[in-house]
């Protein structure tokens, strides 16, 4: 079974590629937490930049479209002084029909020390951290709809920063969960830190029974998943399932799933709004809340920075 | 040729036969079971001590790609991995490029495979034109080229209306149709649905996928009264269905791949893209059924589900990978090491691989229908010669086959497996040989 080893850690439990936040040990994320926190010191001073990087070539490898993402992988090893090279390999490479591995070869022989990658398919970081050289460190940035580690450890971030104590917390999950990397990399990093109650809401065409097998509780009804919640994280509604099989319209989802200032009354007084962004006013979440005293979405995008920093810090330091 | 094949422990479970005896073969036809005539003078002999000499295997699912996909496999490799693996007939299903669609192209493939001489090879014909799904082959045409039955391969037929026709214009005939239960809009998947799928953020397959497919065909083959063969079950339910409509006296036959017999979603690991098969793997519940189907004759045969893939092909994220695994070469040892799991006699696990699928081809087979999958004196002379005390480690770099992916790599699942193919017997000539053990590990060495 040498194959099922986790492939983000080294013989020592070393983290060295990070592609998904399950099967990471508590201790792990406390760490890479805890290291974001003196990260976010440094966002703050006059000269933003810290040499642990230097002289390290990060590959930003983006087979999918994202700005704002990317964007905050820039900065992020901008800030550890790593020069940074942003491929836009979705209109690229493979477009010129070059398989994956094969462009992962040529930038591999451009001595990439990082590859940050985002990819369509639930995976591909995967694939290629199992066939990148050895002294190559790979960051998922996103696949599929299978993990989004980094999001998941900054909102993580969030919580700490706001609730102080994961095991005395309810967290909600709202709205598209089965296509949500997002929400599967929550999931793991709330149930791995120590979250008793972590519920995912929405209609049975966006949120699967199976899903009580990552040890979550299923709501169907969002009074239900809102009641004394702490900590609600709102999902985007992608685009192309507004209307369709999943479901009928924008419109009726905001209605029975939009989290509006009196589905939030049901939560507890001090709960906190997240969302990992960009938002649908209107849709999933009303203007009202997201502009509101409860919401944490733009403190969400400073952790990050910080988050990211720390997780290329970290498995920069440590060799396969 | 004069052969015999000395001393070996005969099992041929169609007649219960299961004695050390000798297999005098000459002119491609067993002579003699037991003992040699006094005056048979071998030009060749098989010493067969310690083991087990079987009917050649009966291999109701090798998909070949010749013609159209010869950079995955060529008719050659696939017929020398097939006869490596014991196997004396293989069944193979349309959807070469172009599909077998034609009278001259099942003839070019037949005279092809005939002159290989590795494997007798049954084709089967498209249903449909290009297997498109909209209108009807010319079966009568095609079965005197040597096609044994009417396939849409992996592509199923939308219109319930032209699957009717179809099942009801090969009835005339007394073709049998060869059906992969799978609603094409429910199965657009890439992993079972269920908790693996849920966890990895994988498109799923529901169970219902097979169930309303198998729930269409049952109605349509009490509609038509025509013979259909299933192939490839994969969920609990779907055995649960045919258990019933056989028990009504349908005429139903059905197999299940080596891979469901053994695996299980979980296997998927990491997205490992030698797990992307169809029909998907399931859970644990859906194996069990499997396993219990096949023993109790629910399910007839059991198949490889040969299907050799390119690396370029695979090696891509699990849900781009293409779907598949090189198989024939493991049909034996994925069978006893079911009935061993299972305990399972060796007559009724050795059934599943021989008798039984010749009984699913029954008649299409014309001449050989009598012997073949059976050891019969005078009947045709295929046989299998294995070891069955070794276990072997699966390595893509030992399997014969173009294709060298596997989900029984040794390396992924730590997991031997049982018996040794040590020579091939077809139509009296020997189609393949062992080397001197070069992989196989004496049982308890690891």
């Amino acid at each position: 079974m040498l194959s099922r080893r986790n492939p983000q850690l080294n013989a020592h439990g070393e983290l060295i590629h990070l592609l998904s936040i399950e099967g990471l040990p508590r201790e792990v994320l406390v760490h890479i937490l805890d290291t974001a926190g003196t990260f976010l010191s440094v966002n703050e001073r006059e000269v933003k930049k810290v040499p642990l990087l230097r002289g390290k070539s990060v590959f930003n490898l983006f087979f999918e479209n994202s700005t704002r993402t990317r964007t905050t992988f820039e900065i992020a090893a901008k800030r550890l002084s790593a020069d940074v090279i942003n491929l836009d390999i979705a209109r690229s490479s493979t477009a010129k029909g070059e398989t994956l591995l094969d462009t992962i070869a040529n930038l591999s022989a451009m001595h990439a020390d990082m590859f940050v990658v985002r990819h369509g398919e639930s995976g591909a970081p995967h694939l290629i951290a199992r066939h990148c050289a050895s002294h190559v460190h790979v960051v998922n940035a996103g696949d599929g709809r299978h993990a989004h580690p980094t999001q998941g450890l900054l909102d993580m971030y969030a919580i700490r920063h706001y609730k102080t104590d994961f095991s005395q917390l309810t967290v909600a999950i709202v709205g598209d969960i089965v296509h949500s990397r997002v929400a599967r990399s929550d999931i793991h990093a709330l149930t791995t830190l120590g979250v008793p109650e972590v519920r995912v809401v929405g209609p049975r065409t966006l949120v699967p029974a199976d899903l009580r097998a990552m040890g979550v509780r299923v709501c169907h009804d969002m009074a239900e998943g809102m009641r004394d919640a702490d900590v609600i994280i709102m999902l985007r509604l992608q685009n192309e399932r507004m209307s369709g099989a999943m479901l009928p319209s924008a419109a009726e989802f905001a209605k029975t799933f939009g989290l509006t200032p009196d589905k939030l009354a049901l939560a507890r007084p001090d709960a906190i709004v997240m969302h990992p962004g960009p938002i649908n006013r209107g849709v999933e979440i009303d203007s009202s809340v997201a502009d509101g005293q409860a919401s944490v979405i733009l403190p969400q995008v400073t952790f990050g920075i910080a988050v990211r920093m720390a997780v290329m810090s970290i498995i920069a330091g440590n060799e396969a | 040729m004069r052969l015999l094949v000395e001393n070996g422990r005969v099992v041929d479970p169609a007649s219960g036969r299961d004695e050390r005896a000798d297999v005098a073969i000459a002119a491609g036809r067993i002579v003699a079971i037991g003992r040699a005539p006094a005056d048979f003078q071998p030009e060749r002999r098989i010493d067969a001590s310690g083991c087990i000499v079987m009917p050649g295997l009966v291999d109701l699912a090798v998909r070949l790609r010749e013609p159209g996909h010869e950079h995955e496999g060529m008719l050659q490799s696939e017929l020398r991995a097939a006869a490596a693996g014991g196997v004396t007939s293989l069944v193979c299903p349309p959807d070469t490029d172009p599909p077998l669609d034609e009278p001259g192209l099942v003839e070019m493939l037949k005279f092809r495979a005939r002159r290989l001489s590795s494997c007798r090879l049954f084709p089967l014909g498209a249903l449909t034109r290009g297997l498109q799904g909209d209108a009807l082959t010319e079966m009568a045409h095609l079965s005197e080229a040597g096609c044994v039955g009417f396939s849409q391969a992996d592509h199923p037929v939308r219109d319930t209306n032209l699957l009717m026709r179809a099942l009801q214009y090969a009835a005339t005939f007394g073709h049998t149709v060869w059906l992969r239960p799978q609603d094409a809009w429910l199965a657009t998947g890439v992993a079972a649905s269920g908790a693996v799928a849920t966890r990895l953020g994988l498109s799923s397959v529901p169970v219902a996928a097979e169930t309303v497919a198998l729930h269409t065909i049952i109605e349509l083959v009490r509609a038509t009264g025509a013979r259909v063969h299933l192939c490839r079950l994969s969920s609990a339910a779907g055995v649960a269905l045919v258990r019933r409509a056989k028990a009504e006296g349908l005429p139903i036959t059905a197999d299940v791949n080596g891979q469901s017999l053994h695996l299980t979603d979980v296997d998927i690991g990491y997205f490992n893209a030698d797990m992307r098969l169809s029909p998907p793997l399931r859970q644990q519940a859906d194996r069990d059924a499997l396993r219990r189907g096949l023993a109790d004759g629910t399910i007839d045969a059991l198949v490889s589900d040969h299907n050799p893939v390119a690396d370029d092909a695979k090696n891509l994220p699990f849900a781009e990978a293409e779907p598949g695994a090189s198989a024939v070469e493991l049909l034996l040892s994925l069978a006893l090491k079911w009935g061993q799991d299972d305990g399972v006699g060796l007559a009724a696990t050795l059934a599943r691989v021989t008798s039984d699928p010749a009984r699913v081809l029954g008649a299409s087979l014309g001449a050989l229908a009598a012997s073949a999958g059976r050891l019969v004196e005078g009947g045709v002379a295929d046989v299998c010669v294995f070891d069955p005390q070794p276990t072997w480690q699966v390595s893509r770099h030992t399997l014969r086959s173009q294709g060298k992916h596997t989900p029984f790599d040794f390396a992924a699942t730590g997991t031997a497996l049982p018996g040794r193919v040590l020579a091939t017997v077809l139509a009296g000539g020997v189609s393949h040989e062992d080397e001197p053990v070069a992989t196989a590990w004496p049982s308890g060495a690891r």
